[in-house]
């Protein structure tokens, strides 16, 4: 059983799903009630479970975050909307210290079974304060799970385990999938929040990447078909704790690397798989590890620009036809 | 003895008086014994002493019922002893023993215990304000009648996490009882030198919050205050703000060399003793003999000495036990 929808509709039928489940689940964050959702993914929802469980907060990220927090420590199951990435900076402490390290620095006494949600990532000209992607800062902190469903089954699927998880888990949308219709696959209910996936099986060269750039590095998977590379690519879908295995098996086959993330390429989570690689699979690789990340440089406004600062169709086939040598 | 005229004569029972009086000594031997055993090298990293500030902890939680919830600082050990988390627990997490109450892992910063709801022991100023209104607001919606106590320094009002808590549990109404621990020095900067507005009342009630300003070196006055607060959270389902004047004798740390205030400052301060003012006053009204006291601080210096042999006498843990405790499952 299939169904057509959109990256945005699974998102919220995923809520309204869990809302229904389980009266401890509630949302809150800015506009996520009146207005809809600043990216609608709660739209209706207000209607549907009233006031108390979809709840319009003042724009005090670090506040009401850290009420998520304290909520989740008080029995509940929130789900916390932070409109963007950008924001989540003025949240950080909170999540850094509070979310990640609450378990451990009371010897297991506490969790924290909290959802934040977040919507990351530029190629909207909405230039340097709108446009991070911050996932790598989030998988760098023990305590914390890092989820960026890329899909619309994992859109639907990925909320349901991120809520029963009984640690903090922070979930990354690219902005830019909200629009993105296609099949809902009868088997998302399965979804797990452990594993990465094969998005293309190929045999010369694996491009690894997650969240928005899945479409960008399939479409470049396409084009180097025509180049006669067969390329595999791999979706990361839980940045942390990453799946390693799944990405040495794959690299083991192909002994070729490309790594895809829109971060900055110094200190990104591009940079963790490469080390990863290096440590586990040196002797397997035939041709140095490649990268491709955004420029370091804040993101600019015009288009020709962002789209320059951006990885791009265009910059991994050639990253991973200069892997292959074809 | 106290000037008549000022004389504030003690008129809560005797029972709860002399547990006010009980829990400060206690407090007050606990950390003496910790000041030494820093200087010994068995208690390591940052210690902070609530030496001179033992009212408001313990006319505070006092206030408290089992159910209520307690969110507190860096300074808290005065907290977790009178919470009633063992001064066994306690010491051996100053020690870092795998029997202290938070496993050895937290260490003087970060007491918990879940069995009497404390959640800790925030090592960032401000940090516990968003989590104590997050607690609020789980006890608000599932409809429990309970309070949550939130202490803090003045010094965590230059915080934004103050502002947005305080407007957030005042706009949704969260039933957080805000206790100020006003000790007038942010770490060594004066509260004039940091803040433009030094009325803390005033602060809260910017945000349409009930406050209270009142003696902290009183232990009976910080339990009237705390027990008014308390009720009117409880009855009104909206959070308090009450603010305790008070002082700390020793450095903040053990790494601070006190170059910001006068020792002529903090002698006067400690004429205002907290367990000297209630004694005192108890001796005048003829409610406590120096053998009772004495008594008291024999007990609370046995609790100690009690307590040091079991930190000293518990196990460490064992390093294959290091990344546990991260996740709920490794």
């Amino acid at each position: 059983m299939s169904h057509k929808t959109t990256y945005r509709e699974a998102l919220r039928e995923a809520h309204r799903d869990a809302l229904r489940a389980d009266p401890r689940v509630f949302l809150m964050g800015e506009d996520v009630g009146k207005y809809g959702g600043s990216y609608a993914v709660s739209k209706g929802l207000l209607d549907e479970f009233g006031a108390q469980r979809i709840r319009d907060t003042p724009l005090s990220e670090l506040a009401f975050v850290g009420a998520g927090i304290g909520a989740a420590l008080g029995g509940l199951r929130p789900i916390v909307e932070v409109m963007t990435v950008n924001f989540s900076l003025l949240a950080l402490d909170q999540i850094v210290n509070t979310a990640a390290t609450l378990r451990h620095m009371s010897g297991g006494q506490f969790s924290i079974p909290l959802v934040i949600r977040m919507t990351t990532g530029a190629g909207r000209q909405l230039a340097a304060q709108h446009s991070h992607s911050f996932e790598g800062w989030y998988a760098h902190v023990p305590g914390l799970k890092v989820l960026a469903p890329a899909t619309i089954g994992d859109a639907r699927g990925m909320l349901a385990p991120a809520l029963a998880d009984p640690d903090p888990v922070v979930l990354f949308e690219h902005a830019l999938l909200y629009n993105m219709e296609g099949e809902l696959e009868g088997d998302w209910a399965n979804t797990d929040i452990r594993s990465a996936r094969v998005r293309r099986a190929g045999t010369q060269v694996s491009l690894i990447t997650y969240g928005g750039s899945l479409w960008k590095t399939l479409d470049a998977a396409s084009e180097l078909a025509a180049h006669g590379v067969d390329a595999e690519v791999i979706d990361l879908r839980v940045l942390r704790p990453l799946d390693t295995e799944t990405i040495l098996e794959s690299v083991r086959k192909t002994h070729r690397a490309v790594v895809i993330d829109e971060g900055w390429k110094t200190g990104s989570l591009a940079a963790e798989i490469c080390a990863r690689l290096a440590e586990d699979a040196f002797y397997d690789l035939d041709a140095p590890l490649a990268r491709v990340c955004s420029e370091e440089v804040p993101i600019p406004y015009p288009k020709h620009l962002e789209d320059a600062a951006l990885p791009q169709t265009a910059k991994i086939v050639a990253a991973a036809r200069s892997a292959t040598g074809k | 003895m106290s000037d008549p005229a000022s004389f504030k004569a003690v008129t809560l029972p005797r029972d709860l008086t002399i547990k006010l009086l009980t829990d400060m000594v206690r407090i007050r031997r606990f950390e003496e014994a910790c000041a030494e055993l820093y200087g010994e090298g068995k208690i390591r990293g940052f210690l902070h002493l609530y030496i001179g500030e033992e009212a408001v902890a313990v006319g505070a939680i006092h206030a408290l019922t089992a159910q209520d919830a307690i969110v507190a600082t860096y300074r808290e050990h005065g907290h977790a002893l009178t919470r009633g988390i063992t001064a066994n627990a306690i010491m051996a997490e100053m020690y870092g023993k795998h029997s202290g109450c938070s496993r050895g892992r937290g260490g003087s910063m970060h007491l918990f215990d879940a069995a009497t709801r404390f959640y800790g022991g925030n090592a960032i100023v401000g940090g516990g304000l968003p989590l104590a209104t997050g607690l609020a607001l789980s006890e608000k919606l599932t409809q429990k009648q309970t309070v949550t106590a939130c202490f803090f320094g003045e010094g965590a009002m230059a915080e934004g996490a103050f502002h947005e808590s305080l407007n957030l549990a005042a706009l949704w109404q969260l039933p957080v009882a805000f206790f100020c621990e006003n000790n007038l020095y942010a770490m060594g900067t004066a509260l004039a030198r940091s803040e433009s507005q030094t009325d803390l009342c005033a602060k809260a009630a910017a945000y349409k919050l009930p406050t209270q300003r009142v003696d902290g070196m009183d232990v009976i006055a910080v339990h009237e205050a705390a027990q008014t607060a308390c009720a009117a959270v409880r009855k009104t389902g909206g959070p308090f703000f009450v603010e305790f004047q008070t002082y700390r004798f020793r450095a903040h740390s053990m790494f601070d060399a006190e170059l910001y205030r006068t020792k002529a400052e903090v002698e006067e301060w400690k004429k205002r003793g907290p367990i000297h003012d209630l004694s005192g006053r108890l001796k005048a009204q003829g409610l406590l003999g120096e053998d009772e006291f004495l008594a008291i601080d024999g007990a609370a210096r046995r609790e100690v000495e009690a307590a040091i042999a079991f930190a000293e006498a518990s196990p460490w843990e064992p390093v294959e036990t290091l990344t546990h405790d991260v996740y709920a499952t490794p």
